[in-house]
């Protein structure tokens, strides 16, 4: 469990434990949301388990729910947040 | 770990027995009916197979039976798992079939899965309710925030407040603090007379007692609610009620869960009928009112693994056949039913968390509806119409359960989608011939 898959979140290269989900890497990134609300709220993941939608992102071009999807080495994953402040 | 790769793109499947939903229900289902030699596929839209109680991951400690159920389960060479794999809607049942055909998709494709008998193993999801700051980032359901721990979510060092009620609360805490989180405080909204019939009641389920006894946390305080997440950008503080005061604590996370809601949306849009506890309606082999379909576990009514195991054991067994078998498990699944009943009527919510939401907070998280726009309304189907009220991408499932408890509505089932489809799905199937509308 100490073994670990490279990705991308909004073009940031992150390493994260093997078997992570896309919601959990999404805390590892700067800014740790996933997407804008409709009227502009940062939203980040709420249920963990598939029911609420808030966590879903782009992953590697389809749109998908980050808390049922394991990362895998060299996904991108686009949430379409402005960039982050440094 | 991950299902076996299944034949490209076919518009549709047959098996004889299809299990929604691979957590304890779905799993002994499986195992109870893969003796009969019945070709059997277990779907669930999660990566693994276990539900929410026997989530893998980097964060998972999985207890025994679990790695017995997945081991068993992974040596039946008639039983296909599909993870990642998703109900998106109903699909043509053909007149040969008593059960209905379903609408299925993964990551890759969509097809019609026809099966000769239908397994309802849908669980629970939390009831999630609206307070002021219940939308910042930090802010997560109870069991909710378990889930991400387990899937990977670092929290070593962190301040969480975990609030609501039920015994899920003292196992997200005791989950957190395994991973290395400072709970600062669980907040039980039920009241200490209440949670202490509780315990007097678990000596009627030693099992369930030696479970309890490891989660027991100096930090449980009763009568306790939240009234107020506050900060920017990221959840910063929480405002609590305590009896008849107040408390406010610095926190990077909060997680709140209100008991469990049974996920009864697709055995409804099959026409399967619902009980007293809000779950799918069963008889005394699990069978529902719908012909060749039965429904286990949490989606009868929350009540624990414990009884998941027994009422998917018995749902395998009658859908392969074996009705004997099915009803020698009756006492356990009183047994286990008597637990359910002391969850309920012990964690039963307060009336004041009804309150909690301010005129501007949000009830609606996909369409960003407000309280004060909601409250005038008439009912479900009303609020639909006038504010998008649960027609985003969850359809419901989160703000369906709050309104129903903040306003009594009664949420109207689907009728044909159930979840957020691909086109090419949509198009590569059938129109449903019980679909008289254009």
């Amino acid at each position: 469990m100490t073994s670990t898959v490279n990705i991308h979140i909004d073009g940031q290269a992150l390493a994260v434990p093997t078997g992570s989900s896309v919601a959990a890497a999404l805390a590892r990134a700067a800014g740790g949301c996933s997407r804008l609300s409709v009227s502009g709220e940062p939203r980040a993941p709420f249920c963990g388990m598939g029911i609420c939608h808030e966590c879903r992102v782009t992953i590697d071009g389809r749109r998908q729910l980050a808390c049922q999807t394991v990362c895998r080495e060299g996904m991108r994953i686009d949430t379409g947040l402005p960039a982050q402040h440094p | 770990m991950t299902s076996a790769p299944h034949s490209p793109a076919a518009p549709s499947r047959r098996c004889d027995i299809l299990i929604i939903g691979a957590g304890p229900a779905g799993m002994a289902a499986a195992l109870a009916a893969a003796p009969s030699g019945a070709a059997i596929v277990l779907v669930d839209d999660n990566p693994a197979p276990g539900g929410q109680i026997w989530r893998e991951g980097p964060g998972a400690h999985l207890p025994p039976l679990a790695r017995t159920h997945r081991e068993r389960l992974a040596g039946l060479p008639n039983v296909r798992v599909l993870t990642g794999t998703r109900v998106v809607g109903l699909g043509d049942t053909p007149a040969t079939d008593t059960a209905p055909a379903l609408l299925l998709e993964d990551g890759q494709q969509g097809w019609t899965q026809r099966c000769g008998r239908l397994i309802l193993c849908t669980g629970a999801r939390e009831l999630l309710l609206p307070f002021p700051g219940w939308t910042l980032p930090g802010v997560t359901g109870a069991g909710g925030l378990q889930a991400l721990i387990k899937a990977g979510l670092p929290v070593r060092g962190q301040r969480i407040v975990i609030a609501g009620t039920g015994p899920l609360l003292l196992a997200a805490a005791h989950t957190a603090a395994e991973a290395g989180a400072q709970v600062l405080r669980i907040a039980e909204q039920t009241s200490w007379s209440q949670l202490a019939g509780f315990g007097l009641q678990l000596a009627r389920w030693p099992a369930k007692a030696v479970q309890a006894l490891p989660l027991l946390n100096p930090a449980l305080r009763a009568a306790s609610h939240v009234l107020e997440a506050t900060g920017t950008g990221q959840v910063q503080s929480v405002r609590l009620r305590r009896g008849a005061g107040e408390e406010v604590l610095d926190c990077d996370r909060l997680a709140c869960g209100f008991g469990l809601v049974p996920n009864t949306h697709l055995g409804q849009m099959l026409g399967c009928t619902l009980n007293d506890r809000q779950g799918l309606a069963v008889d005394a082999v699990q069978a529902t009112a719908v012909p060749g379909v039965f429904a286990a576990g949490e989606c009868t009514g929350f009540g624990g693994s414990d009884k998941a195991l027994v009422e998917g054991t018995m749902a395998g067994h009658a859908a392969a056949g074996d009705t004997t078998a099915a009803l020698a498990l009756a006492p356990q699944r009183a047994r286990w039913q008597g637990f359910a009943d002391a969850l309920h009527r012990q964690f039963a919510l307060s009336p004041a968390l009804r309150d909690l939401p301010r005129p501007d907070t949000l009830v609606c998280r996909c369409e960003d509806v407000r309280h004060a726009d909601l409250a005038p309304r008439a009912g479900w189907i009303d609020a639909k119409l006038h504010t998008r009220c649960g027609m985003g991408p969850c359809q419901g499932r989160v703000c369906g359960a709050a309104a129903q408890f903040l306003y009594g509505w009664t949420p109207a089932p689907a009728r044909h989608l159930l979840a957020p489809a691909r086109i090419a799905t949509l198009a590569g199937c059938d129109t449903p011939t019980h679909e008289s509308t254009p």
